[in-house]
């Protein structure tokens, strides 16, 4: 009754319409420039830059996905990023101590700001109705001046230990922020694929009415949605005091567009119903990569920003010709 | 004026007696009846505010009647909402679909009532994909329905494809009644001969089917009977012998009552 798709025969076409697309893009950029600088830009201590670069992104990126994937957005990611950090530093601050015990009370303060920040953005688009792209401009802007309200200037109460381990270190040679973000990345993706959670958020943004009619919570569901997110972008605030060693509190206003930028060359339709955790820690790597290849060939970084920009439009482009012809 | 025998001669599944609807002043239903048998398909025809939508809407419980009693299985019933309707075995089949284009036929038919893997896993939320689709191949099958691919995003399906995966939705979560409204509205002829053909096999498995349509030669070709409407109230009914296009829209059009009006 139904051919099997399964058994199909590998086509190269398919490769290049898929959602790996976007692999080989990566793939290609990254070999363009290891046969230009080969011994530099291969070296590990370069892969480990990279990673390091976009570990942090990565982390607010896996949260920006599920709600770019339910057709919202969330400006306020770095802005949260920073407010959690703020209050994370006051806490650990308070403790004065430099154990670990500090650093974790620091981490579940960051978790609970952030979260809480996400689930008053899911409240106002799910019940009160607000468009999740005016919501989360709001909030962005009242994080961002509590955070400077609360701290007066960049705190650095950051416990030896945090920033000695998780900030700087490594685990067999891989930074430990990596390895959190990487982590936090296959979680993200096994939730999404896999769980009734990750399914609902795709039938909302594919379908609202739908999924209201068959019985779905969705605002309850949108609610979670963003709330996770804030809890990403509230561990990610942890995060960056134990790589900068503070709050960083200017140091995010464009955290929010690169992160969606991420999720978007990702192949994560801005539309919802589509999208992967996984092509978005490609969408991440990308510019992370051009960054770093782009000054080993001698090229000023800011080309790095006009080719995330061809890349992105190009990303969305493709999202749409691709609904024009299955529509 | 000829006299309509009820067909079933045992009570009907789904009645409506004597519904009055008001919207503050509007009088959508004044004094509706309705009723539907088991394993019937009954056509709910009327012209454009003849109140077919709110009639439907009353029985499936999204409204509750101003006046005058929803009977099921000869008891009275309160519906409050949808999940009342679909806890006694109606589902709907909605002129949208309610259909998440972006995923695939078991995706969709599971939508809301997504199967959980066991122990574990299943607390942890983990779908039971395998289950879903098996079970969405085996009731895909019954009601002989073809996809082009069914682990493909059902945007890629016909229009008659995506129709069917919800009319084989509503039937599979359905024990006793169908709601359809307007099935071929959207559709080819081809794929509108394919819904119909659907409804024939719904009525074979013993279910009932309200279905709302326009179209008098659907109806024609699948109908058991003929209930109209007309201002918000029964005017007509026809058994299979007197369904003629001429009835039929000479009842719509107000030109031919055969129902006894208060």
């Amino acid at each position: 009754m139904t051919d099997n798709s399964q058994n199909r025969a590998f086509r190269l076409e398919d490769l290049w319409s898929g959602p790996m697309r976007i692999v080989l893009v990566l793939g290609l950029i990254v070999a363009v420039f290891a046969i230009m600088r080969f011994d530099t830009f291969a070296s590990f201590a370069n892969v480990r830059n990279i990673g390091m670069a976009g570990a942090i992104l990565l982390v607010m990126a896996v949260g920006a996905t599920f709600v770019l994937i339910t057709g919202g957005v969330d400006l306020s990611v770095g802005a949260v990023l920073v407010f959690s950090g703020v209050i994370a530093a006051k806490v650990m601050g308070a403790m004065g101590s430099d154990g670990w015990e500090v650093a974790a009370i620091g981490l579940l303060a960051a978790m609970a700001a952030g979260t809480a920040w996400g689930i008053l953005n899911g409240l106002l688009v799910a019940k009160a109705k607000v468009p999740a792209l005016v919501v989360t401009l709001g909030t962005m802007g009242a994080a961002q001046g509590l955070s400077w309200i609360i701290a007066g200037e960049d705190l650095r109460d950051v416990p030896y230990v945090l920033g000695d381990t998780v900030g700087v270190g490594s685990i067999g040679g891989i930074p430990v922020l990596v390895i959190i973000a990487i982590a936090i990345t296959l979680l993200g993706g096994l939730m999404l694929q896999l769980t009734r959670f990750g399914r609902h958020t795709f039938a909302i943004g594919s379908n609202p009415l739908a999924a209201r009619e068959m019985g779905i919570n969705v605002d309850w569901h949108l609610v979670r949605v963003y709330g996770l997110a804030g809890l990403l972008a509230g561990i990610a605030g942890i995060l960056s005091l134990a790589r900068y060693g503070s709050t960083t509190i200017g140091g995010h206003a464009t955290d929010n567009l690169q992160v969606i930028a991420a999720v978007v060359i990702g192949g994560t339709s801005l539309f919802g119903g589509r999208g992967s955790v996984f092509t978005t820690a490609v969408g991440v790597l990308i510019p992370a990569t051009l960054a770093s290849g782009l000054i080993m060939v001698g090229l000023n970084t800011f080309w790095r920003d006009v080719a995330v920009g061809v890349v992105l439009v190009a990303a969305v482009y493709l999202d749409q010709a691709g609904r024009r012809l299955t529509r | 004026m000829q006299m309509i025998a009820t067909t079933d001669t045992q009570q009907p599944l789904l009645e409506a007696r004597q519904v009055w609807k008001r919207f503050g002043s509007i009088e959508a239903l004044r004094g509706a009846n309705f009723a539907i048998g088991r394993g019937e398909v009954v056509a709910l025809m009327g012209d454009n505010g003849a109140g077919k939508s709110t009639l439907v809407k009353t029985l499936c419980g999204l409204y509750a009647p101003s006046e005058g009693e929803v009977r099921f299985d000869g008891r009275a019933v309160q519906l409050s909402s949808p999940k009342d309707a679909q806890a006694l075995g109606m589902e709907t089949v909605y002129q949208d679909l309610a259909l998440a284009p972006d995923l695939d036929a078991a995706a969709n038919m599971f939508l809301g009532r997504e199967v959980l893997r066991g122990g574990l896993a299943g607390r942890l939320g983990i779908l039971d994909k395998p289950q879903m689709r098996r079970r969405t191949v085996e009731a895909l099958t019954t009601m002989k329905v073809a996809l082009k691919s069914i682990d493909a995003p059902i945007a890629t399906l016909s229009g008659g494809q995506r129709q069917s995966i919800a009319v084989v939705r509503a039937v599979t979560w359905a024990d006793k009644l169908v709601v359809m409204d307007e099935p071929t509205a959207a559709l080819g002829v081809a794929q509108s001969a394919a819904v119909l053909d659907l409804i024939r096999r719904v009525k074979e498995s013993g279910r009932s089917v309200i279905l709302i349509s326009h179209n008098v030669p659907d109806v024609m070709a699948v109908a058991d009977r003929v209930e109209v409407l007309r201002h918000g109230r029964r005017t007509a009914r026809f058994d299979r012998a007197d369904m003629s296009m001429e009835n039929i829209v000479a009842a719509i059009t107000g030109a031919l009552v055969n129902e006894p009006q208060a």
